[in-house]
């Protein structure tokens, strides 16, 4: 029978939650890296067992993490499982340097972005928001990084390397950071064309390669932002979430700062598909394993106020591919709820039925196995959740 | 001998207890203490200095000796104490410790 591994990063260490293909019963494992907060894990769909994990810290930044048995046991890239290294064999510890690229060979890219103020601010790494490992490959995986870039390891995470076209292509300067941080927080690999790639900002918007990384243009035509001068600009959205189906790379879905936005021409225009919404303020976008049109978001009141509307959790589905909504409430809490749902906190199994998957500021990691009919929580009481990710293992 | 300890985090990172001890050749500084010491431990690489401009990372701070070496020059010779391994070089994390 089927299994998943859900993979919940929450402010204080990371959980894995496994259960068999019915996902009624969970193990619970972790906290793993107790106390650190864990941004992001996620499994190379090349090799399950391949678990990559960002643990960060504003005292001692950023660790990279990494799983070969999924998630027994973890080591940082380049230095040799289990117990501390001894000289000589002294590896690099080089899988937490990410090193912006300021070379003349790739074109010097600018090197300062827009602070809060308006001013010109320099260019710092913080931490590593999201990782994408490659489809084919388990030891290719992209890092999307605060400040915002594009890094890419083929070593297994041992060493990374700036993608350095994206900030090269010259609207580095109007890019600012949203009220989490200038991060780069979604990476989106096209299973049927290994040389596009789309990702997103906050706040700058989308962007997308058809190289395999050398170049980028934005694809932003359709959004419109009230928090920049012109609100049609290029750039300068605060894309919060895109989400594909892969048997339909170019259509888009995308949960903006406020509005849902959908493209059917791969980003390159985009229209609202708020539709009946109850607030189109929101993190999280996802499709239906199955159905391309089915998508999921989570409804958040206002930018001011970062928690649910009315004090009820409800997850809304479109069968439509958006603008006709209807709520899921079977199961979450209808009154006294505030909490939030950040941008990397929803996933989907691809078992049938397909098993939607998310995580609350609050602790909670709520499963619905019907498709979002009803719901039930694996867990109540983890520290704040940060991501979500689950892997559907055979 | 110098002896260093460790916050707790990074204890766990390096698999080792409260303190570690390290073999520093010529001048005893915090630059030659910390080259030695992420020798000894890579995987401490970048979490306490800057991985490229090699700076404290802001919310660490260096003592010694109940003196506080956050801003010292890191060519600057440490207390004789530290040197002989008399006392500890010790690194923790400011006030609320992360």
């Amino acid at each position: 029978m089927s299994k998943v591994r859900v993979l919940a990063g929450t402010r204080k260490g990371a959980f894995i939650l496994t259960s068999d293909g019915k996902r009624e019963k969970w193990a619970v494992s972790g906290p793993h890296f107790a106390g650190w907060e864990m941004y992001h894990m996620k499994g190379s769909p090349a090799d399950p067992n391949r678990l990559y994990a960002s643990q960060t810290s504003g005292w001692f930044g950023q660790i990279i993490q990494r799983s070969d048995d999924g998630g027994k046991t973890w080591h940082q890239p380049g230095t040799p499982p289990g117990a501390a290294p001894t000289p000589p064999a002294v590896p690099k510890g080089d899988s937490n340097k990410f090193a912006y690229d300021t070379s003349a060979e790739t074109g010097k890219p600018l090197t300062t972005h827009q602070w809060y103020d308006g001013t010109q601010h320099p260019w710092e790494f913080k931490r590593v928001w999201h990782f994408e490992p490659s489809l084919t490959d388990p030891d290719t995986v992209y890092a999307g990084v605060e400040d915002a870039a594009l890094f890419r390891s083929t070593d297994g995470g041992e060493t990374w390397a700036e993608l350095a076209g994206l900030r090269g292509h010259g609207t580095g300067p109007k890019w600012q950071p949203g009220a989490g941080g200038m991060c780069l927080h979604t990476i989106i690999l096209d299973p049927k064309n290994r040389d596009r790639i789309f990702i997103a900002i906050s706040a700058a918007g989308a962007f997308r390669t058809d190289d395999g990384g050398k170049t980028w243009k934005p694809i932003n035509r359709g959004l419109r932002s009230q928090y920049i001068p012109d609100q049609d600009a290029e750039v300068g959205h605060c894309v919060h979430h895109v989400a594909m189906h892969p048997a339909r790379p170019n259509v888009l879905f995308m949960q903006k700062h406020w509005d849902v936005m959908r493209s059917d021409d791969a980003g390159d225009n985009w229209r609202e598909v708020s539709g009946n919404l109850p607030t189109d303020f929101g993190f999280v976008i996802d499709v239906h394993a199955h159905e391309p049109e089915t998508i999921y978001v989570v409804p958040i009141k206002s930018d001011s106020e970062h928690y649910v509307h009315e004090g009820k959790l409800r997850v809304y589905r479109s069968k439509a591919g958006g603008n006709e909504w209807e709520a899921l409430t079977k199961g979450l809490p209808q009154s006294n709820c505030y909490v939030n749902v950040l941008r990397d906190a929803m996933a989907v199994d691809s078992l049938d039925k397909c098993g939607i998957y998310f995580g609350t500021s609050g602790g909670q990691v709520y499963a619905s196995a019907d498709a979002g009919d009803t719901w039930a929580p694996i867990v109540r009481d983890l520290p704040a959740v940060l991501s979500v990710e689950v892997q559907t293992l055979p | 001998m110098i002896r260093v300890v460790l916050p707790p985090h990074l204890r766990t990172l390096a698999h080792v207890g409260s303190e570690v001890t390290l073999e520093v050749a010529g001048a005893v500084s915090l630059r030659s203490v910390l080259d030695e010491l992420e020798a000894r431990y890579p995987m401490l690489r970048g979490t306490i200095r800057d991985h490229v401009t090699q700076q404290r990372r802001p919310f660490l701070r260096f003592f010694a000796c109940e003196q506080d070496l956050s801003h010292e020059s890191p060519d600057t010779p440490l207390p004789d104490a530290i040197a002989s391994g008399a006392e500890p070089l010790i690194v923790l994390g400011a006030i609320a410790g992360g």
